[in-house]
């Protein structure tokens, strides 16, 4: 090839942002703009009908406390969500330790439910919650503990534990490894310097390894917010939205796809993308500070 | 200094780390054992281990009835595909944001910046529509292009990465007269391979775990994949208990064998992929 360089630069970009930004466009930001037109309308999801109704949807979802009470499904998975983050935080201390003996096995033990398939995984613990024959029951009544048994799935109360206890157990390990690898960039002097100046455990902890990872804490905490309001495979799976386990969107797919109700099921979608993007901004702009990143705008 | 550490202390880490592994290995446990009863044992013997470890029958049933074969099959394409396509676009797509300067970098970043804040689970009633106009509904190109276009968590990788290689390398090739396709392909492609390593593994995880997607867009019997397959277990067709352990334990198999195999670099991969 014998062109000059400009004519190469020209001739690469165009060949090489074509097709990943038409991809992008299509599948991402036009669905994101199509949704918002949408919620707008009263569209059954089915043909091309639908009537402009303004801001009705909207006014809807606001309304009708069936709707936005679902979050309350919700937050059981961000209360779950975050018990999960201070285990995590705590068996990363654990096992950040070099003398203790095992700690390659632990990590690896407390990794594992990351990797299972998640839908399996959901599966698999219908069976251990199953009241008659679940593996949890038989477990407490050869413990002795035959008084504890529970109708895990059943009962109101016990179910929305249940289910925010399978997100727990599948993402605690990740998020440790997560904080093992943001303890590890910590200088080993830090602690060494702490140590003869006669800090204890707790005050390392709370002068050193907090301040040192606490960008990712921060992260941490604000995927457990995001994930909690899209929680979808759990409840879906488990229950197929049964006793009162709907969360917000589960709630939007059966609107959309079951009631026909796709512009106020849009509305809704478009209510919780704001939500989740206001969630992001405030962590961005607010608490993010001083590091920027190259491409932010 | 941990030399000091009181007994107690030590006593207790153990006993948690003990106490979280139980709960960890627990339900795989029932799970395991599960698989290789017989429907009457699997009622009957509670948590004691199966009469015979080489009772395959729940496996081939399973296999058979469940279309796990089918599921393994299709999502494996959908893999090979929507890796090979994610790699190629996002490794082109950071070499031209990350390397030129021209009038719309700018917006493109933006653009791409404000499709990673966008979840994805939120706009699928918008996309539903657009997948059927344009005749890709019930296709497995559906999820495949799905999955190249909508999740943007490549470029953010590959153009962190980037920044790291030396723009002298770019230079010096140059100077020898080589092609600015030539710099992409014989120096940015192959240095970006750690990054490439890191994608590999978080997209597999991703893709492989699906479901959402699969289920939208994917209902025919013959498209089935890994997670919609296991699904139709559940429900008023539901299979005995037996024959759904077996299930789940073939499909916890192969990402349970790759990550025994590959843990250094998916422990690596997880965290710089969340740090990004």
């Amino acid at each position: 090839m014998n062109w000059s360089y400009r004519t190469q630069k020209t001739v690469l970009l165009i060949g090489f942002l074509t097709v990943p930004l038409l991809l992008l466009i299509l599948f991402s930001l036009y669905p994101a703009a199509f949704l918002v037109w949408l919620s707008l309308t009263d569209w059954d999801g089915l043909g091309w009908e639908m009537n402009f109704v303004g801001l009705d949807n909207y006014v809807e979802i606001f309304t009708r406390p069936d709707i936005f009470s679902v979050f309350r499904n919700n937050a059981y998975y961000f209360v779950g969500g975050l018990i999960q983050v201070a285990l995590a935080l705590y068996f990363a201390v654990v096992l950040n330790n070099r003398l203790l003996k095992g700690r390659y096995v632990f990590r690896m033990l407390l990794f594992l439910p990351y990797v299972l398939h998640s839908v399996a995984t959901v599966i698999m613990f219908r069976n251990v919650y199953h009241t008659e024959y679940g593996s949890l029951n038989l477990l407490l009544e050869s413990l002795g503990l035959g008084a504890w048994k529970q109708p895990w799935l059943s009962d109101r109360v016990l179910v929305d534990y249940a289910l925010a206890f399978i997100s727990m157990w599948k993402y605690m390990g990740l998020n440790m490894v997560i904080f093992l690898g943001a303890l590890q960039s910590i200088p080993e002097d830090l602690y060494e310097a702490a140590t003869i100046d006669g800090a204890n455990g707790w005050q390392r902890f709370r002068h050193i390894t907090i301040p040192g990872i606490y960008g990712v804490i921060e992260l941490m905490l604000i995927l457990t917010l995001t994930g909690a309001l899209e929680v979808f495979d759990i409840p879906y799976i488990m229950m197929l939205g049964a006793n009162d386990t709907e969360t917000f969107v589960t709630q939007t797919i059966r609107m959309a796809f079951q009631y026909k109700k796709a512009g106020l099921a849009s509305a809704m979608a478009v209510v919780l993308l704001c939500i989740v993007m206001l969630v992001i901004w405030v962590q961005r702009k607010l608490l993010y500070k001083g590091e920027k990143r190259e491409w932010s705008v | 200094m941990e030399r000091l550490e009181p007994w107690w202390s030590k006593a207790f880490k153990y006993a948690t780390l003990l106490v979280a592994s139980f709960v960890v290995l627990f339900p795989i446990y029932s799970v395991v054992i599960g698989a290789f009863k017989t429907q009457k044992e699997y009622y009957e013997s509670g948590l004691a281990l199966p009469q015979n470890f080489l009772n395959f029958d729940n496996f081939v049933r399973v296999y058979e009835v469940g279309k796990l074969g089918l599921g393994f099959q299709n999502i494996l394409i959908i893999l090979a595909v929507v890796i090979a396509g994610n790699v190629l676009l996002g490794t082109m797509v950071a070499y031209a944001l990350g390397r030129f300067e021209f009038p719309l970098r700018k917006p493109i970043l933006g653009m791409y910046l404000l499709a990673q804040v966008v979840p994805l689970v939120t706009t699928q009633v918008a996309t539903f529509s657009l997948v059927k106009e344009l005749g890709l509904f019930n296709t497995i190109y559906a999820p495949m292009l799905l999955y190249m276009g909508a999740d943007v968590l490549q470029i953010v990788i590959y153009l962190q990465f980037i920044k790291n290689i030396p723009r002298d390398l770019d230079e010096a090739a140059m100077i020898e007269g080589a092609s600015l396709f030539r710099i992409y392909r014989s120096i940015i492609f192959p240095l970006l391979a750690p990054a490439t390593a890191t994608l590999v593994i978080l997209k597999t995880i991703s893709v492989y775990n699906d479901f959402y997607i699969p289920l939208l867009y994917m209902p025919s019997q013959k498209l089935k994949v890994v997670s919609t397959a296991i699904y139709a277990f559940v429900g008023p067709n539901a299979a005995q208990l037996n024959v759904i352990s077996a299930g789940i334990l073939l499909i916890f198999l192969p990402t349970v064998v790759l990550f025994l195999m590959l843990q250094k670099y998916i422990f690596a991969g997880v965290v710089s992929g969340a740090v990004k």
